[in-house]
């Protein structure tokens, strides 16, 4: 059987948006997450855990974590659909790629709320 | 300018008689008047007529010449033979099948090509004398409407490479933003949802080869992005 190619699955649009969006958020974090760093008044665990402890470091920090991911997720989905031919394989990939930074995403939660 | 010998090592392949391609070195000496690449593989052609290329205008408007000349996609009618490193390397276009020598098979690309309807929509009834646009909105297709479909810049693009059954390639998104900015057509919304696909446009990561080589100096890159601001434009 000859199998049609088949184009016009109609998105695209938001998750070029988003992929840009989320790389300006996570140069923007990393700067001012720098400058906190800078102005901690001595590097060890329990400043760390102070800065950490503040809500407003863990919800930004949150964010980043969820911007990495879905940042991670566009462009490593990218990657498949650019180089793995075969539609069972990168559904595969796309899967497995997909549970793994969910994996990554919830950890990161763990250890943030550890802190 | 003077008469000069010059190195080439020219990819042949012909499926009839060769079991692989191969390189073949050849050297022809040239006239003073022999400027462009085109005139040496002309020369080389009336020595050796089994050297297959295509070639019709030889003045960078039919896009029929087309090849990879040390490494780089060009037009063998506009590219100084004396501003090429020796010996020459001419390959095929890369990223289409060759049919012969330098000659490949274009079908791929003017499938991309159609595909983004390259003719002008508009069912509203024709005015008297013709559909009239002001100078700026004529202004908006320069550098959109010069492109020859040489397949300089889509057989340049790794994207292409890897999906030329699915990604439309710059040559074609160039000619679909053509008749997107054309005030004279009705059919920009269907002509944006025919683009909306994680294939059809969005594998251009914006990596620019195109621009590099396009022989007429476009930009498909900039029309890319203008599709894309349009998108986004409609979307938000």
């Amino acid at each position: 059987m000859v199998k049609p190619i088949v184009v016009g699955a109609h998105y695209g649009l938001k998750d070029w948006i988003v992929q840009r969006a989320t790389a300006i958020y996570m140069a923007l974090f990393s700067l001012v997450f720098a400058f906190c760093l800078l102005g901690l008044p001595e590097f060890s665990f329990s400043a760390w855990t102070e800065l950490f402890s503040a809500a407003c470091v863990r919800f930004f920090g949150f964010l980043f974590v969820l911007s990495l991911c879905y940042h991670a997720w566009i462009g490593v989905r990218d990657i498949w659909m650019d180089y793995v031919k075969p539609v069972g394989v990168r559904l595969a990939l796309h899967l497995i790629t997909f549970f793994l930074l969910a994996g990554y995403a919830g950890w990161a939660i763990r250890i943030l709320w550890r802190l | 300018m003077s008469k000069r010998t010059v190195q080439f090592k020219i990819y042949r392949y012909d499926p009839d008689k060769d079991e692989a391609p191969y390189m073949q070195d050849i050297e022809v000496e040239l006239d003073p008047h022999d400027v462009k690449l085109l005139d040496a593989l002309v020369k080389i052609k009336a020595k050796d007529d089994s050297l297959s290329f295509r070639r019709s205008c030889r003045e960078g408007v039919c896009g029929s010449d087309a090849m990879n000349v040390n490494g780089t996609n060009a037009l063998a009618c506009l590219t100084d033979v004396d501003s090429l490193a020796q010996p020459i390397v001419l390959r095929p276009l890369p990223g289409l099948p060759v049919i012969r020598d330098l000659i490949v098979d274009m079908t791929q690309f003017f499938k991309q090509y159609h595909s983004i309807k390259p003719y002008l929509i508009n069912d509203e009834p024709p005015p008297e004398r013709e559909r009239l646009q002001t100078p700026e909105e004529r202004e908006e297709l320069n550098g959109l409407y010069e492109c020859i479909l040489c397949a300089c810049c889509s057989t340049a693009c790794p994207s292409f490479w890897w999906n030329p059954d699915k990604f439309v390639g710059p040559s074609g998104l160039l000619n679909a933003y053509r008749f997107i900015a054309d005030t004279r057509d009705r059919a920009t919304n269907e002509r944006l949802d025919n683009l909306e696909d994680p294939y059809r446009l969005f594998r251009c990561h914006t990596i620019m080869s195109c621009v590099h080589v396009c022989p007429k100096s476009l930009n498909p890159t900039r029309a890319i992005g203008k599709i894309k601001d349009l998108m986004v434009r409609r979307a938000v």
